[in-house]
Order: C-alpha cells, then sequence, then structure tokens
C-alpha cells in the first residue's frame, strides 16, 4: 500500500498502518469470540456464563476495528501522514532490538550479567562513552540491584551461571 | 524423638557425637547430612496475605530468629490459576532441593478443576504441618441454633439460602457441595476473594451462612456478630479455654454430632519437587520439626484453632491418597471436573 | 473527646525513642520500594514482615505501616520523572505529572504530588481518628450489587468521549477488557483465553501491562527523537517547594474531592488505583482547567495523588475494625497482626487500645515524617534527568525488567512487558488512547465478578441494581457521569442564552 502522500524517507504511511492494528485487533477480537463460544456465552439461570461479556468484548473490538478502517478509507478526516520516518525507525530499532536480546539473556545467563552487557553495551553503541566509565556504570548498577534483591529484601530474580559459580 | 539440636551448631555436634560411637542416633538423623548450600525458595501457591502465604512467613521468621537454617529461606508467591503457576513450577524444578512448597486444597482442586497437568504424585511429599478446620457460621441475628435447623431450613428455602466462600472450585465451594449431597439442600454459592471478604458478607447480611475458618470468623464470633453451628471434623477441635463468655471452641459440636453427615479438613504441608535425595528429604523434616516445637508456632496454632496433627513418610502418603480420593469423588459429583 | 484522649496516649507511645526510629527507617525504605516498579507496597511489606518478629507487635506495625506510606509516596517519583508508574495507583498520576517534568517543572510536579498525597492521608487519618465505628458500619453495607455500582462509577467518571476518535477509545478499551478476562475465571473457575498454554493461567497483570505500555513505549517514542534527549534542565533549586505551595492552596476544591474520593474507595474498600482514576476523571470534568489536563496541568497531579494516598490510608480502617483487608497491603498487614497474635475485628480497639492508638498516632507523625524525607529528596530526583539518555534509558529498561518479573515472578512477563511496549508505542502513535485500557485491565476482573455474584443472588435479574437506596444512587450518579459531557454542554448553552438575554 502506498500513500500519495509518502515522502522519500517515509517508511510507512500512517493510513496502512492504521489499517493493520484493526485488522490485528479485529483478530485478537476473534479469537475472543471463538473461546467465549467454548466456554458458553449465554445467560444461564444464575446470570452470564464465563464467556457472556468476553462474547460482546470480542465482538465490540470487531466492529470498533472495521469502524476504524472505514473511517481510514473513506472518511472525512482520513488519516494522512507518515508513521515512522526511515532515521526515526532506525532509532528505535536502535534501542528495542538491545531490549529485546537483553530480555531473550536473561533466562540463560541471569538478569545481572545480562544488565550489565546491555547496559554497556548501549552507552558504548549510543552514548560513545569511554570505555572505563562504560565499564564502571555496567558494574555498578547490577550489582547494586544485586545487594537491593538478593541481599537485603531477600527477592530472587534470574540468575545464571556466573551465580552459580559464585554460590548463589 | 528426645534429641533435637537447637542449632546447627548442636546438629554438627551431635553428628560427630555419632560417628565417634557416643549416644543413640537415629538413623534419620545419622541421614541429616544434607543441607542446603544456598537460597532455599518457599513457594507459595496462592497471592500475599492469605492463609498459606501467612503461615510461610510466619515459618520464615521462626527460622530466621531462632537461626534454625544457615541459608536464608526466602517465601516466592506464585498463586496464577488458583495456585497451579506454582505446582507446575515444582513439578518442572525436578530434583532441586533448594525448593519447597506450603499446600493447601488447591493441591488437589487446582489440577481437577482447571486440568492442568499436574498431580500431587509428581512432588515429593514431605510433611503434614497442620490441618485448618472448617466450622459453618450463620449471622447472630439469624434464629438457628443447630446445624440441623440451619439446614432443615436451607431445605425449605428451595435454593434461596446464600453460602459465601473463598474462591471457585476450592476448598470452600468443595465442603458446600458436599452439605448439599450430604443433605439434600441447595445453596447458592458466592465466590469472594479472600476469608475476610467471606466474613464480611456474613456479618452484613450478604449471605446467610460461610464455611470459614476459625481464625477468619473468630473477631466476630466474640463480638457477638456471628455464630458457629458445627465443626467439619470428625472431633471436636481439642482447645477448651473460653473464647467468648460462655464457649470455648470445644464447646462446638462436630456436624455429624448435629446430624450432617460430613467432615472436612485442609492440609496445611510441605512438598519438595520429585527425585530430591532422601537425606534432603529427612533435613526438611528436622527443620519442621524443629519449627513446630517454637513457642510462636505453638500460640499461632492455637489462635487460629488449627489440628496439629504431623506426620511423614508412608503415614502422610497414604493420608494423600485418602484425601485424593475423596476429592475427586467429591468433584466428579459436583460436575466440577475440567474436560 | 474519647478519641482525643486515647490519641494522646498514642502519642504517648511513639515517645519511645526506638518506634521514631523504626519509622524513618520504614519510611525511607518504602520510598526505595515505591520507586522500583514491581515491587510494590504489599510485596514491600510482605518481604520485611518476618523481620519484624522479634520487635513488639506496636513497634512492627509501625515500621511496617511507614512502608506503606513511604511506598505510597515513592510510587508517584517515576511517574513523574519517567512516565514510569512505580505502583499502581500512580498511573493517573501520570498523565499530567510527566508532562510537567518533559516541560522542565518536574521539582513542582514531584512537590505538588507529594504534598497532595500528605493531604490526602491526613484527611483519611483525620476520619479514621473520629469515625471509626460509624464508618465500619458502613463498609458492611457493600455487597456484590453496590461494589459493582462503584465500579461502575468509577468507570463512568473516568472515561468520556476524549479527543481520540471515538472508534479507537472503543477498541482500546474492549482490548483493555478483554485482556483482563485472560486466565482464570473467578465466578466458575473456568480457564478462559488460555489455548491451552498454561503461562497465561496467571492472566495478564495490570502493572505488567503498564510498565511495558507506559515506560518502554515511552522511551521507544523518546528513541525516535534521537539522543538529543532534551536535557531537561530542571531547575535544582530547594525554593521550588515554597514555590510550589504558593500555587496549591487555589486546587483546594479537587484536593477536597480527591480525598473524600479515596477515603469512600479505602473503606467500601474499592482500591486505591480505581480511587485515583475516579477523582482524576471529576477533576476533569469538574475543574475549569479540565481541558488543559493531560498537557501538564498540576491540578491534575492533585487529583488522583489526594486520592491515592486517602484511600491507601483509609484501607487500614475495615482491616482494623472488620479484618477485611481494603487493599492488597492492607492483606499483607493483616496477615502479620495475626502472626503476632493480635485479631483484628470489632474487639481490637478495646482489646489492644495501645497498639491501635499508636498506630494512628503513628499514622500522623509517620506522614509528616514521610513528606519531609520526600520533600528533600526533590532536588535529588529532580536531578537524575539530567543524566545522559544513553545511560539512563539502559537503566530504566532493566529496572522495568525487574519490575515486571518481580510482580509473579515469572521471565515470560519480560517479554509480554516489550510486548506491550510495543503497543503503547503503535497505539500512541495511532492515537488509541492508552489511559481507558488501564481502566478497563484493572477494573474488568472485579466488576465482572462482582456483577456476577449480583446476579447469583438475584436469580439473573437486573432489578438489583436498584433494589435499594444505597445501590440505585451510585448507579443513578454513575449515569450522570457517563452523561455529564452531555449535561454540561446543555448547561453552557442554557447559561450562554441567559446571559444574551438582556443584551437583546
Amino acid at each position: 500500500m502506498q500513500d500519495q502522500e509518502n515522502t522519500k524517507d517515509g517508511l510507512v504511511s500512517n493510513r496502512s498502518v492504521d489499517i493493520v492494528v484493526a485488522l490485528i485487533l479485529a483478530g485478537i477480537g476473534v479469537l475472543v469470540i471463538v473461546d467465549s463460544l467454548r466456554l458458553g456465552a449465554g445467560w444461564a439461570e444464575d446470570g452470564p456464563q464465563s464467556g457472556y461479556f468476553p462474547f460482546y468484548i470480542g465482538l465490540a473490538i470487531i466492529l470498533a476495528s472495521f469502524g476504524t478502517i472505514a473511517v481510514t478509507l473513506f472518511g472525512r478526516n482520513r488519516t494522512r501522514g507518515i508513521f515512522v520516518e526511515r532515521g526515526q525507525l532506525l532509532h528505535v530499532l536502535k534501542v528495542l532490538i538491545p531490549t529485546v536480546i537483553f530480555v531473550a539473556l536473561v533466562g540463560f545467563i541471569g538478569i545481572y550479567v545480562a544488565s550489565a552487557f546491555f547496559i554497556g553495551g548501549s552507552m558504548r553503541w549510543l552514548g560513545k562513552f569511554r570505555w572505563r566509565i562504560v565499564v564502571a556504570v555496567s558494574v555498578a548498577v547490577p550489582f547494586a540491584l544485586f545487594l537491593l534483591f538478593e541481599i537485603w529484601f531477600l527477592v530472587p530474580l534470574p540468575k545464571g551461571p556466573l551465580e552459580d559459580f559464585l554460590g548463589y | 524423638m528426645s534429641r533435637k539440636p537447637k542449632s546447627a551448631l548442636l546438629a554438627s555436634a551431635a553428628l560427630i557425637a555419632g560417628a565417634f560411637g557416643f549416644g543413640l542416633v537415629s538413623a534419620s538423623e545419622a541421614q541429616a547430612e544434607w543441607k542446603p548450600t544456598k537460597t532455599v525458595e518457599f513457594i507459595v501457591p496462592a497471592g500475599t496475605g492469605g492463609g498459606a502465604d501467612q503461615m510461610a512467613r510466619m515459618i520464615q521468621g521462626i527460622v530466621q530468629k531462632h537461626g534454625l537454617m544457615e541459608q536464608s529461606l526466602v517465601v516466592v508467591n506464585k498463586g496464577g490459576g488458583s495456585g497451579g503457576e506454582g505446582f507446575l513450577d515444582i513439578k518442572d524444578s525436578e530434583g532441586n532441593p533448594h525448593k519447597i512448597i506450603i499446600t493447601l486444597s488447591s493441591l488437589f482442586t487446582t489440577p481437577l478443576a482447571t486440568g492442568i497437568p499436574f498431580n500431587w504424585e509428581d512432588a515429593t511429599p514431605v510433611a503434614m504441618l497442620a490441618l485448618d478446620e472448617f466450622v459453618l457460621w450463620v449471622n447472630a441475628e439469624s434464629p438457628y441454633k443447630t446445624a440441623k435447623e440451619y439446614v432443615e431450613a436451607a431445605k425449605a428455602g428451595g435454593g434461596s439460602f446464600v453460602m459465601a466462600g473463598t474462591g471457585s472450585k476450592q476448598e470452600d465451594q468443595i465442603i458446600t457441595v458436599g452439605l448439599e449431597q450430604a443433605t439434600g439442600a441447595k445453596f447458592k454459592y458466592i465466590a469472594e476473594k479472600g476469608g475476610g471478604d467471606v466474613a464480611k458478607a456474613l456479618v452484613g447480611n450478604h449471605a446467610t451462612s460461610t464455611v470459614n475458618n476459625p481464625i477468619e470468623q473468630v473477631s466476630f464470633w466474640r463480638a457477638g456478630q456471628t455464630r458457629p453451628l458445627c465443626v467439619f471434623d470428625n472431633e471436636r477441635i481439642k482447645l477448651t479455654e473460653k473464647v467468648t463468655a460462655d464457649m470455648a471452641w470445644s464447646d462446638i459440636p462436630t456436624c455429624r454430632e448435629s446430624g450432617v453427615d460430613i467432615d472436612y479438613l485442609m492440609l496445611r504441608g510441605i512438598f519438595m519437587p520429585a527425585d530430591v535425595p532422601e537425606d534432603a528429604v529427612a533435613y526438611y523434616i528436622d527443620l519442621f520439626q524443629k519449627v513446630r516445637e517454637t513457642p510462636e508456632w505453638q500460640e499461632f496454632m492455637a489462635k487460629g484453632a488449627f489440628n496439629t496433627s504431623f506426620m511423614t513418610g508412608d503415614e502422610f502418603r497414604s493420608w494423600l491418597q485418602k484425601a485424593a480420593d475423596t476429592h475427586e469423588d467429591l468433584m466428579t459429583k459436583a460436575g466440577f471436573i475440567s474436560g | 473527646m474519647d478519641a482525643l484522649s486515647s490519641l494522646i496516649d498514642g502519642f504517648g507511645v511513639l515517645g519511645d525513642p526506638m518506634n521514631i526510629m523504626y519509622m524513618f527507617i520504614g519510611i525511607t525504605l518504602g520510598v526505595l520500594i515505591g520507586v522500583l516498579p514491581g515491587l510494590g507496597g504489599a510485596n514491600g511489606v510482605a518481604i520485611l514482615l518476618p523481620l519484624t518478629f522479634s520487635m513488639s507487635p506496636t513497634s512492627a506495625i509501625i515500621m511496617l505501616s511507614c512502608i506503606y506510606w513511604g511506598a505510597l509516596f515513592g510510587g508517584a517519583i517515576t511517574s513523574i520523572l519517567f512516565n514510569i508508574p512505580g505502583e499502581p495507583w500512580s498511573v493517573a498520576t501520570t498523565f499530567d505529572g510527566y508532562p510537567m517534568a518533559q516541560q522542565g517543572r518536574a521539582g513542582e510536579a514531584l512537590t505538588g504530588a507529594f504534598t497532595s498525597s500528605f493531604f490526602g492521608a491526613l484527611i483519611a487519618v483525620v476520619i479514621l481518628t473520629f469515625l471509626a465505628p460509624l464508618v465500619a458500619d458502613f463498609a458492611l453495607e457493600f455487597g456484590p450489587a453496590e461494589l459493582f455500582a462503584v465500579q461502575l462509577l468509577t468507570f463512568c467518571s473516568f472515561v468520556g468521549m476524549g479527543k481520540e476518535p471515538p472508534f479507537k477509545i472503543i477498541a482500546s478499551m474492549m482490548f483493555g477488557f478483554a485482556l483482563a478476562a485472560v486466565g482464570q475465571d473467578p465466578t466458575t473457575g473456568q480457564l478462559r483465553m488460555t489455548f491451552g498454554w498454561y503461562e497465561l493461567l496467571r492472566g495478564f497483570d495490570f502493572l505488567i501491562a503498564v510498565i511495558g505500555l507506559f515506560g518502554i513505549g515511552e522511551i521507544l517514542l523518546t528513541m525516535e527523537e534521537g539522543l538529543a534527549f532534551k536535557g531537561k534542565t530542571a531547575k535544582i533549586n530547594p525554593r521550588i517547594v515554597l514555590q510550589t505551595w504558593a500555587k496549591l492552596p487555589k486546587y483546594w476544591v479537587t484536593a477536597l474531592r480527591g480525598s473524600i474520593v479515596g477515603c469512600w474507595m479505602g473503606i467500601t474498600p474499592g482500591g486505591a488505583t480505581p480511587a485515583s482514576f475516579m477523582s482524576y476523571g471529576l477533576a476533569k470534568r469538574m475543574s475549569k482547567r479540565g481541558p488543559n489536563f493531560g498537557k501538564g496541568e498540576l491540578e491534575g497531579v492533585v487529583a488522583p495523588e489526594t486520592a491515592a494516598h486517602a484511600a491507601g490510608t483509609s484501607a487500614l480502617l475495615p482491616m482494623l475494625t472488620l479484618g477485611i483487608p481494603g487493599s492488597p497491603t492492607a492483606a499483607v498487614l493483616l496477615g502479620g497482626l495475626l502472626i503476632w497474635g493480635l485479631q483484628p475485628g470489632p474487639l481490637l480497639f478495646i482489646e489492644q487500645p495501645e497498639f491501635v492508638w499508636g498506630l494512628i498516632a503513628s499514622m500522623y507523625i509517620g506522614n509528616v515524617a514521610g513528606l519531609i524525607v520526600v520533600l528533600t529528596t526533590v532536588p535529588l530526583f529532580a536531578a537524575i534527568l539530567r543524566i545522559p539518555f544513553s545511560i539512563i534509558a539502559p537503566v530504566i529498561v532493566v529496572i522495568c525488567a525487574v519490575g515486571a518479573y518481580t510482580v509473579n515472578n515469572a521471565l515470560l512477563d519480560m517479554s509480554f512487558m516489550l510486548v506491550f511496549g510495543v503497543i503503547g508505542y503503535v497505539f500512541k502513535k495511532m492515537n488509541y488512547p492508552l489511559a481507558p485500557l488501564v481502566l478497563a485491565l484493572v477494573l474488568g476482573d472485579m466488576a465482572e465478578s462482582n456483577f456476577r455474584n449480583a446476579m447469583i443472588l438475584s436469580d439473573g435479574s437486573l432489578s438489583i441494581f436498584w433494589s435499594n437506596g444505597l445501590v440505585g444512587s451510585i448507579c443513578g450518579l454513575a449515569l450522570v457521569m457517563l452523561l455529564w459531557p452531555v449535561f454540561s454542554a446543555g448547561l453552557r448553552r442554557l447559561r450562554g442564552t441567559t446571559s444574551q438575554l438582556p443584551a437583546q
């Protein structure tokens, strides 16, 4: 889908994102309805069944989504403009991708080591800090968290091989 | 058991003594060589603030105060899906001796009601700590003096009587259907969030009766706002100290005595994941015996009018098997089985 | 004045310097707990509960309740600075607090939030001191139908047609309701929308959604501008406190309304989070500055903060007199009371006067102490905004991830947080409002189970919602609130014509 107003560095138009988001929401609505019907979406003797409210919620999501699509395509105040420019998207991805990697790593190496890499990496890559500061901050923050959660508040957070090795 | 070392130091002293051939060290103590090497997670398959959570944190406090463990014991709440989350965690932690779980009736009811793949045999039973009593309560303004009278009135009411309880398809509702099956009376069951809300529903006349645990209702009873009719146990509660001006816990008749043929006790027990070393189990049995002997624990038991039975090993296993069968039977009859 | 003399005895209990010390330790820990998302008041108190076994019950409850006050104060800090609600009840504080911080008015917003919190708590404690028995009976009137009516009122007073497209408002709200329904159905225990995936048993926690939608979403939005993070040089000036105080008195109506809403919601018990939303919605509707709400209006910080703190404080009243926790934290404190051998209920005030009045006296002093502690930290927290974004952004992400994990001790919740972050980013760009989603998520489950319990009681007849004066008038009020925009438009037109009459 190409929008006429697409400028040269615009990646996606607001209109197409609007439609995609509405379709995803409508899809969720369908899922909700399917599961509600499984549970029973009627009004039993003693009031609504488990699926009663979810059924209408799902229906409302679908209707509202198609409403949005209709307005987007045919409405007087049609959605215009660009959702995100290439440069902006790159900036966003610079944070989003490391965050995804960070969350994925937590399960394997524990949250403390993962956050040291994540904070250090971000500082070096995005902030271009000197290595000395990078190392200082990326060690200090997880260590402070460790003291706070594991030692003082006795809240176990996900740990990995390093903590195992150190006997925690 | 005559030897219960007060501290880890004494415990090791006893072991050394045993090794040198002094004294009579029993088999279980000689095996208690296993010790936690890191923090032990104490899973509570319920949210913060409920009965199981209170008990777990009480134990944590006692262990800490009396220095019963060298490593720390931390309470972790995993209450999602009526505790299903906590049980699945234990199932997934096979062989991990640094994880224990406190159980309540949801050990049996949750897998049956929700269909999650867990069975009590997927875990290692350690010990029964206590059994929680249930009492049938009515508002003090209501005319019913005995369980029999109340049940007859409920029968005549044709399903207009309201029973409030904690959660859905859990112990309170199971007692309610048990009561229905035993007497032929019908109740409307209202699921509330916690024991406090249930007690309030009765005092505020939004329900006609509840099956609250003693501790949840005792203050209203003493204030003359509610009245106990019978206790769902096969014998009376043993506490004879007066709670109100003229009644003690022991003055409440059992339901069978008053002609309502049902009893129900809720397990407060400790389990571990499957396939853990036997001496780890022995270690925890020993630990909880020490906990049971502290004055704090005994006071807590008395305040809550708990049934203080303690069981381990095969005796505990056969108790569990029987309880599991009872639950399955009651829930099948009530149509509560998922699937 | 019986209550007054008891209260004076209560202050005597606080004469013990150890108790004063516990109080300051509690407040400081509480602020810390409040600042960290996920590690909420309930968790914080539960975690520290076992530590208090070796203290006397009075000292222990003073320390634990001070942790609670501290958490109530602290929740506002990250809401204002980073758009991350430290506690569920400070979500509504982000609506105006964060825009204020973006305009370089973080110090003003923080001072406003703390002072309002203090004001709300004070009103609640006064009510607690003098009206406790009366108010306790009021709480008993609330059964399922009444509670549902209260939730309906919260919803109606908050949700109106905003400036976003109506279809998107509806879609966002319904999406919130759908998320709230995931997990176990509280009425029948059936599993809903888990599709055989056991990780979904626990449903979507409100806090995880909020950390993602607001916190992570905001970081992504900020990143669009690149790293030219407006080094919001918030004036670090201790005088900002006095300057803000000079502005606050003109919001007295909003503050008083917020406190009353808060007390009512705390006692019923409706909870601090709905109270803050309701108060914000009412203020937006009734204040003449209403149209500016959401753009950095100090009054928009005053409204939710007074209500949240008043609700948090008054939630202790039904706990003490009835043994019903008015909030999750109160539920943990209740457990603490039982463990120390105190039996909450109608007799507690008679049998344990030293304990009860010591606690109430500590509420007065604890809140003063709390205010002092947090106000002195205003310049400190405002200074955090000067740290370069490339350091603070990953640290915020880590803290958010820790917060998401600690809610349920589940790794998967971190991934959910990320997904919510992307949803928050896209929704904000596409003009879908986030507030209705969040409110639906927090109220959906409770409202549904109360509605269905009411239906069970009435054999499926809706007439239960106007069966008595109390429930009827709350439902009526809810409808008035829902139709308020229509009323006020009508009123304006009416006024417009009358003012034109003399001219004709």
